[in-house]
């Protein structure tokens, strides 16, 4: 799933996981994880690296799909239209 | 140590304050049951699995008695089978000081049955048979007659029995406050209620000493019930100058709200359901209206789901979580519409068992039916829950266990918890078996 970071990089986002975009205006909350997944696609990371990077810096029980959950996360980012 | 791995969320922000989620963000968890854990009632009786407090069942009926007892001298209050007629749940209600208020033959057989004595037991409905009047006349339970066709068919079994039975007329009220059930009883306004009380007397098969009126269901404005007090009691007393006749009892039939939420009501049933006593106040007022220093009659309620409602829950477990078309989380509970048909009318409090941990989103909650119909609980914020994690439904007492179908999967158990934290089954578990029971193949089928 490829998906254009430019879009991504105007929105402002907080530590905290406050989301501003300034093109509509709206604002959003992302958890850990959504902060994460986030700034690795800003970074321009594939969905590979940024599922590999979950895995690393969150405490993982070990059943849970990392690569769906990342395909799912970006899914709702093209619903609010923050990414293409 | 690295934080725990929850799946990556976003939400949106709603515009202004309160979203359309209402105040489901401030989420406190349901650990437990009138003092007992619910990990410890699930391992005991499974999942999906009803609860009712025999504490908050005894406390509404109590507070509805004690708000009528400011009001009245003589008053009764009679248990609507229909409602809930598990017998456990009538035994309380009937421990309470309630009548029992039926209409089906069924419903009276299991009144009768249980030892509550006819002369406590009124006998509503629109289809009395020959045989369910026989039993009700014999037996001195109090009959609400619905139709002329009733009334011809009650007249001719009371002559056959020799009898001469009290009854009452049912009555339909015009222009009331409400939108109001029309298609029952004999209508004030047109004259058809007149028409009946005359044929009745003529014959003189039976005396007429009460009037009933159930004006609907989940009436949220209490003026409702003052125009209703009031109409009946000025027919009372128009039937008293006219005909001479004395109406000692004016059943005023039930339709209280419980703390639930409508669907179509915006502020939650919480903050929106008036009290106990204020529907009791308004009643009061519209009986004093229409008696006008009169001797007053005896005053019936036949109140169903505000007494038992907010009493009970339903804990279901969650079988899975998946993404919907349009974003929505849904989330996928082993209890459905087919044992809560209660959420077709209602927004069900649906509450987590463990602290939420975790961003909530909005979410769905489904049964585990395959239609699309069986949706528990629409667009409520919620914390990621796991498979397996359980949550709880709230006031589910009213109409649930009686409503309720065997479809796709079988009917759960029931459980009455008492104040001491005692539990036990009040109805069963279905099993395969249960339904094989019912069953047969005819012989040309069998191998
Ligand atoms: C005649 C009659 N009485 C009482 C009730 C109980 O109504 P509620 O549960 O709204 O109090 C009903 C409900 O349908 C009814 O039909």
């Amino acid at each position: 799933m490829s998906s254009d970071s430019s879009r991504l990089r105007q929105l402002a986002v907080s530590e905290s996981g406050f989301v501003f975009d300034p093109l509509t205006g709206h604002t959003f909350t992302v958890n850990a994880a959504g902060l994460a997944v986030l700034s690795g696609l800003k970074a321009g990371l594939d969905v590979d690296a940024i599922a590999a990077s979950l895995g690393a810096s969150f405490e993982v029980e070990g059943g849970e799909d990392l690569r769906r959950d990342v395909d799912d996360f970006v899914l709702r980012l093209r619903e609010h239209g923050l990414v293409k | 140590m690295s934080p725990r791995y929850e799946r990556p969320v976003i939400v949106r922000h709603a515009l202004g304050g309160a979203d359309k989620f209402g105040a489901a963000n401030a989420v406190r968890p349901v650990r437990d049951f009138e003092g007992v854990s619910i990990a410890e009632l699930v391992a005991a009786h499974g999942s999906p699995l009803f609860l009712f407090s025999e504490r908050l069942l005894r406390q509404r009926v109590r507070e509805l008695r004690s708000q009528l007892s400011r009001r009245f001298d003589d008053f009764v209050v009679a248990w609507s089978y229909k409602t809930n007629y598990l017998g456990a749940i009538c035994e309380v209600m009937h421990q309470e000081g309630s009548w029992a208020e039926v209409v089906s033959g069924m419903e009276l057989d299991k009144a009768l049955g249980a030892g509550v004595p006819g002369a406590r037991i009124l006998f509503n409905g629109p289809a009395k048979s020959a045989a369910d009047l026989e039993v009700a006349f014999r037996t001195g339970v109090h009959v609400h007659l619905d139709h002329l066709d009733e009334l011809e068919l009650a007249e001719r079994v009371a002559e056959r029995l020799g009898l001469r039975p009290q009854v009452g007329l049912r009555v339909h009220i015009g222009d009331l406050p409400v939108q109001q059930w029309d298609r029952f009883g004999f209508t004030l306004d047109n004259g058809s209620a007149d028409q009946a009380v005359r044929r009745l007397l003529r014959r003189g098969v039976l005396e007429l000493t009460a009037l009933h009126c159930h004006i609907g269901t989940f009436v949220l404005d209490p003026a409702a019930y003052r125009h209703e007090a009031r109409a009946l009691a000025r027919f009372g007393r128009r039937l008293e100058r006219e005909h001479g006749v004395r109406i000692d009892s004016l059943d005023l039939g039930g339709g209280f709200a419980s703390h639930n939420t409508l669907h179509q009501q915006y502020l939650p049933g919480e903050e929106l359901t008036p009290s106990l006593g204020q529907y009791v106040e308004q009643l009061a007022d519209g009986l004093d209206e229409g008696l006008e220093g009169a001797p007053p009659p005896r005053i019936v309620l036949e109140t169903g789901r505000a007494m038992v409602d907010d009493a009970a829950i339903l804990v279901a477990t969650v079988l899975a979580n998946k993404r919907l078309a349009d974003g929505r989380r849904g989330v996928v509970l082993d209890a459905g519409v087919n044992i809560l048909p209660t959420a077709w009318w209602y927004r069900h409090d649906v509450l987590p068992v463990e602290e939420p941990r975790g961003l909530a989103e909005p979410t769905v909650f489904f049964g585990p039916l395959c239609m699309n119909i069986d949706v528990v609980r629409e667009a409520l914020m919620f914390a990621p829950l796991e498979a397996g994690e359980r949550v709880v439904i709230g006031h589910v007492g009213a109409y649930n266990v009686t409503q309720w179908m065997q479809f796709i999967t079988l009917r759960p158990n029931v459980v009455l918890v008492s104040e001491r934290g005692e539990h036990a089954v009040i109805r069963r578990a279905e099993t395969v078996a249960t339904l094989l029971q019912q069953e047969e193949v005819p012989p040309w089928l069998r191998r």
